[in-house]
């Protein structure tokens, strides 16, 4: 028999007494265990977002991403979620991130193509002789620590944000195109409707709302993982930890915050 | 295309127009280098062409900026340039080397060297073109002797100043792309050095082309003494600035970085009809050899002894081949940087189209232009010697008061 106050002890009365949880006090440790579990499943929205009810605050962050070179799979995926989430033109020769596939044969020979920037993934690979590996390479503008476009841009357009992005504002370029020279890495590209130059904004607009960029939401492998460089706890830091990291040609001195794992010598 | 280029790399981002930035502003360097051999250095022999070289580099000087702007995607914001210049960017110092160079060194040398004639064309004068003498003598009409030592003494000054200035505006042109640590092919600590030294051989063989012309067309005879000497000047231009981009493809030979398999392709292939042929055969070595073997430039006479009329047609074609080989060098600066990938692994190509704003027809448009802003300003400021003179000597050669 239950009794009123659900205590079960009295039909078993040999058994030892417990400790009872009521259903109130239940309820309340699980919202308060809450932010935890959903820390440990949305790690990476948690690092971007500040403390309840505050205004963002870019001094308390400093945001980079690492890119697996392992995990892609070349779906293009994140192209095509880039392309739709920043309003990129569908031409394919505008991309803020696209993917590369690298086929290397047992001669050392290097074969690399982007067909429409991998947004509809790659053909299959022709039987070859000699195939040696095969791998794909996610890119994008590498929010450089000591960017030369940043340095070029002959009136202060392009800036780096405090927390760390590569900004261009739209209002204020010339379309002079300085900074798409200057860029080592094709990262830049003229916009052709609003003659400005346009590239890859780490999506900031999601990123200062707390979400994670679009081509890191929609990675099916976890290719890419965004968030804090300088934090101890956060996923990229932890990335950065447990890989051997590389950026893209470090004798430039450009100090990328795209660090690559796993990531081939022929990559350019 | 050919092998692999980064997809955003599809499009050329700087065109014709671009090209004719380094260009025009090579011509403006290189006409006042040489006004300033005759000002500053008392070379007696290219006085004829004092005054119109400094006309032609204020014609030119300002035609240099159309082109960029033109090419702006905003041309309408390019103020902001002036307004808030990002100081770590060479480009934002364009604005300030212009105006230094158009008001403190071209305009200001241009008054002084006039404003005696300016005065006594408004007083001789009837009709319009007094009062636009009038006008440009900002109501400076003393002419004594004292205030005419003081504008030969203001213009020797700001000829001084004039050079380093001059210097400047190029040199910093072939900055803008020798500071591009993200392109090997522009990456140089050469390419301002290349740029001035390329930059007076233009000025001086436009001068000699518009020294030359002028005469034919004004029934005068070529005063053969400036034209060798231009000659002569020419050649000694070319001589160091071939030695000067010999001395940068050696070095990048020698030191065969990551980017030379791409070059070399590049150089082979895409450029070989603008560098080989035009820039280094057609406009370096055939006007080079042409010009040494003709000019007294090597001594007291030259190698090979040519009638006065003969050498005017080589000189003339020597100039007009090196023109050609100027603007070759930049297409070969401008357009060859943008022919290879940053991946190094690919070509691509550059379509020149022959309408629009960046077209073939607005560049030819844009090099026509400053030719009608010269035969204006010769018109308001005639800069013959022989103008009023028989003896050819000139009431308006420099330092004649």
């Amino acid at each position: 028999m239950i009794s009123k106050d659900g205590d079960l002890s009295g039909n078993c009365p040999t058994a030892p007494p417990r400790e009872t949880v009521d259903r109130r006090e239940f309820l309340k440790k699980c919202s308060l265990a809450a932010p935890v579990l959903l820390g440990v499943v949305h790690a990476p929205l948690l690092c971007a977002q500040d403390s309840e009810g505050q205004p963002y605050d870019p001094s308390e962050h400093l945001y980079g991403m690492g890119i697996d070179v392992q995990k892609c799979i070349g779906c293009g995926q994140c192209v095509a979620a880039c392309k739709v989430e920043n309003d990129v033109p569908l031409d394919p020769h505008t991309f803020n991130t696209w993917v590369e596939r690298y086929v290397i044969s047992e001669s050392g020979e290097a074969e690399v193509d982007s067909p429409g920037g991998g947004m509809n993934g790659f053909p299959p690979l022709e039987a070859q002789d000699g195939l040696l590996k095969s791998f794909f390479v996610p890119k994008l503008c590498n929010h450089c620590a000591n960017p030369p476009c940043v340095q070029v841009c002959p009136v202060g357009a392009t800036f780096i944000t405090e927390d760390g992005a590569v900004l261009v504002d739209d209002d204020y370029c010339i379309g002079c195109r300085y900074c798409i020279q200057a860029c080592p890495y094709g990262a830049r590209w003229f916009h052709p409707e609003k003659h400005v130059a346009a590239k890859c904004t780490l999506c900031y607009h999601r990123v200062t709302e707390g979400l994670v960029p679009a081509c890191v939401e929609v990675c099916p492998t976890g290719a890419r993982i965004f968030g804090e460089i300088e934090r101890r706890a956060t996923p990229l830091a932890r990335f950065m930890r447990f890989n051997d990291i590389q950026v893209l040609k470090a004798d430039l001195n450009t100090r990328p915050k795209v660090y690559y794992a796993n990531l081939d010598g022929e990559v350019r | 295309m050919q092998g692999f280029i980064y997809p955003n790399e599809f499009e050329l981002h700087w065109g014709i127009l671009v090209v004719l930035y380094p260009y025009v502003t090579g011509l403006v360097a290189g006409a006042f280098i040489l006004a300033s051999l005759e000002r500053v250095f008392n070379v007696k022999e290219v006085e004829p062409t004092y005054r119109l070289a400094l006309l032609t580099a204020l014609a030119f000087l300002l035609v240099a900026p159309l082109p960029l702007l033109a090419h702006l995607g905003h041309p309408l914001r390019s103020y902001e340039i002036f307004l808030t210049p990002n100081s770590q960017s060479a480009m934002a110092m364009f604005g300030f080397v212009y105006a230094w160079y158009l008001m403190m060194v071209l305009l200001l040398e241009i008054w002084f060297e006039y404003r005696k004639d300016l005065v006594l064309w408004y007083q001789s004068e009837k009709g319009p073109m007094r009062w636009i003498h009038y006008l440009l003598t900002l109501g400076a009409t003393d002419l004594s002797e004292k205030s005419l030592k003081f504008d030969d003494r203001a213009g020797r000054w700001i000829t001084l100043i004039g050079i380093p200035s001059a210097f400047l505006l190029h040199g910093y042109v072939g900055f803008i792309f020798g500071s591009v640590k993200a392109n090997p092919w522009w990456s140089s600590v050469l390419m301002p050095v290349v740029f001035l030294f390329s930059a007076i051989v233009s000025g001086i063989a436009l001068v000699l082309i518009l020294y030359m012309l002028s005469s034919l067309f004004r029934w005068k005879p070529v005063d053969m003494r400036c034209a060798d000497k231009l000659a002569s000047f020419l050649f000694y231009a070319m001589v160091v600035d071939f030695s000067l981009e010999m001395l940068d493809f050696i070095h990048r030979l020698y030191e065969s970085e990551e980017s030379i398999g791409i070059l070399s392709q590049m150089i082979e292939s895409r450029l070989f009809i603008s560098l080989i042929v035009l820039q280094v055969v057609l406009g370096t070595l055939v006007p080079m050899v042409t010009l040494g073997l003709t000019a007294p430039a090597l001594g007291k006479n030259s190698i090979l002894r040519t009638p006065d009329e003969l050498r005017r047609l080589v000189y003339i074609g020597s100039a007009i081949l090196v023109q050609i080989g100027i603007f070759s060098i930049r297409w070969n600066v401008v357009i060859g940087g943008q022919l290879f990938s940053k991946s190094l692994r690919g070509l691509t190509v550059y379509k020149l189209e022959f309408f629009g704003i960046e077209g073939l027809l607005t560049t030819i448009a844009l090099l026509i232009l400053p030719l009608v802003i010269l035969w204006v300003l010769v018109k308001v400021l005639p800069p013959w010697t022989d103008a009023e003179d028989p003896s050819g000597r000139g009431v308006y050669g420099p330092g004649k008061l």
